[in-house]
Parts: C-alpha cells; sequence; structure tokens
C-alpha cells in the first residue's frame, strides 16, 4: 500500500484546501468516509496481513496439526518451482494478450459504432452481450458446443476453409481460453472507446473538416490524443479484472493439458483446494502481491494522466 | 446520461438530400459491416440458447442441426435442479449490493462534495485495492472463514462481494455527485439547510439514477462471481456458477443440459445490462475520468 500512496502523492496538486478547516469540521468531514474506509481496510488488507504470517508457516489444512514455523522454506520453494514460474508466465501472456488485442478490436468497433448506420442501438446491444454473459457460462459454452472436436459450431464454420475437426482445447489450449477473454473484454473496451469519441466535441471536428484536414489526419491529430485517457482506462480495468481470470481456465481446459493453461489463480486454487497446502499458496501469493505492486507502480505512474481528477469542492 | 447519445444525427439531418442519396451506399454499407461484426459477436450466445432448446439427441450432432422441434425438457431438469443455487446466489448478489450502496454513498460524499482534506490518496487507496489480486490470499481466506464460521455461509460472500464491487461503487457515485450543481447546493445551503437535509433533498435526488447504474454494476460482478464461491462454500452457500461447474460431466450427453444452464445463469444479468447499458458505460467510463 505505501508504495502505491507514494505514487498517488505527486499527482496531488494541493490546490484544495478545504473551508472552514476547524478541528470539528475536518472530522464531521471524514465522518462518512470512514464506515467504508474501516471496512476495506479490514476485508482486504487484513488477509493479506494474515498471509504474510502464514508464509512463513507450515500448515496443511487436512492435517489436524496446528501451523508451525517454517522460516523461508515456503520461500524457497516458491523460488525453486518451476511450474509458478510458468503459471506467472503465462498469467502475464494471457492477461497482456488479451487486453491488447480486446482493445484493438474495441477501438476498431468503436469507430464503427460512432458511424451513423441502420439498426445500430440494435446492433451496439447485440456487441455488448459477450461482457454481461457469466464468464462460467461463456467458458462451458466455448468448450462444448462451440469448440468440440466433433460437433463444435467452429469447427462447421470453419469446414470451407479445410478445418477438419480440430480439438481446439488439446491443439491450441492457451489461444482458446484468450480468445473467450478478448471475446467478453472487447465489448469492455468497445463501451469506453465509444464514450470517448462521441463526448469529442463536434464543433473541432467541424473546424478542421472547414480547414481541409483529411480523415486520417483528424483522426491522428484529434481523436487519438482525445481517446487516450480512455484507451488508459480500459487497459488499467481491464487488466485489474482479467488478470484474475479463473472461471475459463477452470471450466474449459481445467489448468491444461498438463499445465499449459494453469495461470496463477488456478496454480493457487489448486495449492488449497488440492495440495491443502496454506503455507505455500501464501508464500506464493505473497510474491504474487510483491509482483503486483511493482507492476501497478509502474502503471500507476504510466496512467498518470487517466487520474487528473475533477477537482472536488471546496 | 445518455454518454451513448445519436451525436451524429444532428450532423446528417442538416444536409441536403442529394446528398443523402449520394451517402447511400456508403450508408449501405455500413450497415452490412455492423450487422455481421455484430451478430458474429453474439453467436456464442445465440448458439447457446439455440441449443438450450434443442433435445440432448439433436445437440451432438455432426452437421450441427439447425432445425429440429425444440424442447423445454432441458430447461425443466435444468430448473428442478438449480433452486436453491438461484436463491444462495440471489441472496449474496441483493445482500452485498445493498451493503456496497450503504458504504459507497456516504464515502462518495466525503470524496466529493465536503471532501476530507487527502480525498486523493482516498481515492488511490480505494483503487489501489482493487489492484492486489485477492486470489493471493485465498488460502489464509480459507482458513479465517474457517476459524471465524463463516465458511460455508452466505454472510461470508455477502462480505467478500462488497469488498470486491466497493471501490469501483466509489469512484462511480463519486463522479455522479460531482455534477450536481453547484447552484442547486447553495440554494439549499442559503435556505439553511443542514447537510443531512442537503443529502436528502438535493443530492439523492440528482444522483439517484447514477446510484441504480452502480448498483447494477455490482449486481452484475457478484451474479457472476466464480472464484471466492468455489474455494469458500460448498453446499449451504453454493451459487449458480457453481452450479454450471457441477453440470459438466465425463459421460453420457449433457450439452444441451448444459447449454439450457447456462442460459438460465445467464440471462438474468444479461437483460439487466441491456436496459441498463448507457448508464452503464457512463458510469465506468466517468468514474475513473472526472
Amino acid at each position: 500500500m505505501a508504495v502505491l500512496d507514494s505514487v498517488a502523492a505527486p499527482a496531488r496538486t494541493a490546490r484544495i484546501r478545504p473551508r472552514g478547516a476547524s478541528r470539528r469540521e475536518r472530522w464531521l468531514r471524514r465522518l462518512p468516509l470512514l464506515p467504508a474506509l474501516i471496512y476495506v481496510v479490514v476485508v482486504t488488507q487484513a488477509p493479506f496481513v494474515v498471509t504474510v504470517w502464514y508464509s512463513f508457516q507450515s500448515y496443511f489444512w487436512d492435517i489436524p496439526r496446528p501451523a508451525r514455523f517454517n522460516g523461508l522454506s515456503n520461500y524457497s520453494t516458491v523460488f525453486t518451482d518451476p511450474a509458478f514460474r510458468g503459471s506467472l508466465a503465462r498469467s502475464v501472456i494471457m492477461t497482456a494478450s488479451a487486453v491488447i488485442v480486446a482493445m484493438i478490436l474495441g477501438v476498431l468497433l468503436a469507430m464503427m459504432l460512432d458511424r451513423k448506420f441502420l439498426g445500430r442501438g440494435v446492433a451496439r446491444t447485440l456487441i455488448i452481450t459477450p461482457f454481461l454473459v457469466m464468464p462460467a457460462a461463456a467458458a462451458l459454452i466455448w468448450a462444448y458446443p462451440l469448440l468440440d472436436a466433433n460437433y463444435g459450431l467452429l469447427n462447421y464454420l470453419l469446414a470451407p476453409f479445410g478445418v477438419n475437426h480440430v480439438a481446439w482445447l488439446s491443439v491450441q489450449p492457451l489461444l482458446s481460453v484468450t480468445a473467450v477473454m478478448i471475446w467478453q473484454w472487447t465489448p469492455f473496451m468497445t463501451l469506453i472507446v465509444l464514450a470517448g469519441l462521441q463526448s469529442q466535441p463536434a464543433d473541432t471536428l467541424e473546424a478542421a473538416k472547414v480547414d481541409g484536414a483529411g480523415a486520417f489526419a483528424t483522426f491522428r491529430e484529434l481523436t487519438i490524443p482525445h481517446l487516450r485517457p480512455y484507451i488508459e482506462l480500459g487497459i488499467l480495468l481491464g487488466s485489474i479484472y482479467l488478470v484474475n481470470t479463473f472461471d475459463a481456465v477452470r471450466l474449459m481446459t481445467n489448468g491444461g493439458p498438463g499445465t499449459a493453461t494453469t495461470n496463477l489463480p488456478f496454480f493457487l486454487y489448486q495449492k488449497v483446494d488440492y495440495a491443502y497446502d496454506i503455507g505455500g499458496a501464501a508464500a506464493a501469493g505473497v510474491v504474487t502481491v510483491v509482483l503486483t505492486i511493482i507492476v501497478a507502480t509502474f502503471a500507476l505512474r504510466m496512467f498518470a494522466r487517466v487520474f487528473r481528477f475533477e477537482e472536488a469542492r471546496g | 446520461m445518455t454518454a451513448i447519445s445519436l451525436r451524429t444525427g444532428g450532423r446528417t439531418a442538416a444536409r441536403k438530400a442529394p446528398r443523402r442519396i449520394r451517402e447511400l451506399p456508403r450508408l449501405i454499407g455500413w450497415s452490412v459491416l455492423g450487422w455481421v461484426v455484430a451478430i458474429a459477436f453474439f453467436l456464442p450466445v445465440l448458439w447457446m440458447i439455440i441449443t438450450a432448446f434443442k433435445p440432448e439427441s439433436a445437440a451432438e450432432t455432426w452437421p450441427p442441426q439447425f432445425t429440429f422441434s425444440p424442447t423445454l425438457s432441458e430447461f425443466s431438469s435444468a430448473f428442478a435442479n438449480i433452486g436453491p443455487f438461484l436463491t444462495h446466489s440471489a441472496v449474496a448478489t441483493v445482500g452485498s449490493t445493498i451493503l456496497v450502496l450503504l458504504l459507497a454513498i456516504p464515502a462518495a460524499y466525503a470524496l466529493s462534495v465536503y471532501p476530507v482534506r487527502r480525498w486523493r490518496d482516498g481515492l488511490f487507496f480505494f483503487i489501489s485495492t482493487k489492484m492486489l489480486p485477492i486470489v493471493a490470499a485465498i488460502g489464509p481466506l480459507y482458513v479465517i472463514a474457517l476459524h471465524t464460521h463463516l465458511l460455508d455461509t452466505i454472510w461470508l460472500l455477502i462480505i467478500l462481494y462488497t469488498a470486491m464491487n466497493l471501490p469501483l461503487a466509489i469512484w462511480m457515485i463519486r463522479s455522479f455527485m460531482l455534477e450536481v450543481p453547484n447552484e442547486l447546493l447553495e440554494a439549499a445551503r442559503l435556505d439553511g439547510a443542514g447537510r443531512i437535509r442537503e443529502m436528502g433533498s438535493v443530492i439523492l435526488p440528482v444522483v439517484l439514477p447514477g446510484v441504480v447504474s452502480t448498483g447494477l454494476i455490482c449486481v452484475i460482478f457478484a451474479w457472476n462471481e466464480l472464484f471466492l464461491a468455489i474455494n469458500l462454500t460448498t453446499t449451504n452457500a453454493s451459487t449458480v456458477p457453481m452450479f454450471l461447474v457441477g453440470g459438466i460431466s465425463t459421460e453420457g450427453l449433457f450439452i444441451a443440459h448444459l447449454s439450457a444452464a447456462a442460459t438460465i445463469a445467464s440471462v438474468p444479468v444479461i437483460v439487466v445490462g441491456w436496459i441498463a447499458q448507457r448508464s452503464l458505460v457512463r458510469g465506468l467510463a466517468m468514474g475513473a475520468i472526472k
């Protein structure tokens, strides 16, 4: 947390001076914030403190024996465990490729939806639907009725192109799982970019047209800079949610074949639910959190522009 | 409110008729492209619904069957078992959403209308908790739940889903509160309204649509959540996504049954999302850009 706070600090312009900053007034302002703040600290931070504690213990919850201190051995296991490194790498690859592809598709779809065409409202409604489908349901629909080797719809649609009963989940497991992530999150990116496109002042675009700017020049010089905060926001929120992808992995491939699609959430799920290894899961969790904080620190620096908050009232 | 308004409508309406005729091929071109893309994106959902109405024997054929006599038998067999799961999901979703709004509205108020001194740090703290992957703490969460006797209870899901949705809700509601016109607040203050009355009579009526759309987003995320449910519940609090997990079978035909269950699980949220789509985007986009 401290790391994130220190990143937050430079962004502060310190122009806000709450009016009437008497002691009583300060507490009056703070009071409505406290319940949520205390709730979040207790429910989201306390488990991480406990995680740090358990990461130094040997504790298997299927064995009726209390946890005992075992120093850094959980950590040395984590760092020497190729399964952990592999799942970490797969998490990064899946999240990054899904977010990037979803964003590229999202920009294209948003530009399409920004044009006037017949039945645009209905088309937009159909396009956002994948985001609303329960991820567990989406995973199952893709795994069985769509991607199955023997009777899947995709093989049927691709048959004219010479595709013959491909078992997608065995041949291209990582691609299949990532495709579902992209399918679900492209609508989200589309909606955010579309909100950006439609908040573009029409008179600026008109003026560019009058000045004789071509469509491409207008897009590069006006639209892209205007869209930047929206694109950055989409990437940030998409990454936050997609890095936790679990449903698609659990239900489509169960982490396999082998460990081909085992990402961090699935790795930790296996440690807790199958290996009963609380200490090992905790150490892996701590390492994950430290890495996340490092990435988040860089991300927040990069995305500092997104957080140019509109000033609160004085 | 209407983030996706028909901005282009005004521009084209101003154009003269001959121009419109010249643009007709382009309009048709974009319409065709738009509909092809839209149907491609919607196809998996459509296929899920179609398969759900098939008899099991028609669901697993090559080539896939597009004409068949629809049946409700898979729906009725899914409904026969999904009851408790639906109840658990509904209680966890509604309970956590109410709790989120009760906590988020005052917090958003304290970060916008009468801001605390370090409101930026507050906002950053809330969003930073979303960056810590909850999966990292799943083992200890299990142990904590075990010792507090919350394991496999709906209370546990309500508590965790509230924490999961609270940061986003605070961001969104704050952005809606910033849109309350200053004049309204000034007028209320001149009338001698206290802060409670100001909240009830000035701010809440204005932000109510925003609060509703925030609530809908919380409903979507809570309804769809699987990771915490699968790790921390077994029977007494198992939710709809877990019903789907249990639907996979290694033997026999189960595709139609699975599709029916997936349709039942997804349709409530899809309908909610369709109705709320405009405010949904606006809330998500404005929450951070404001």
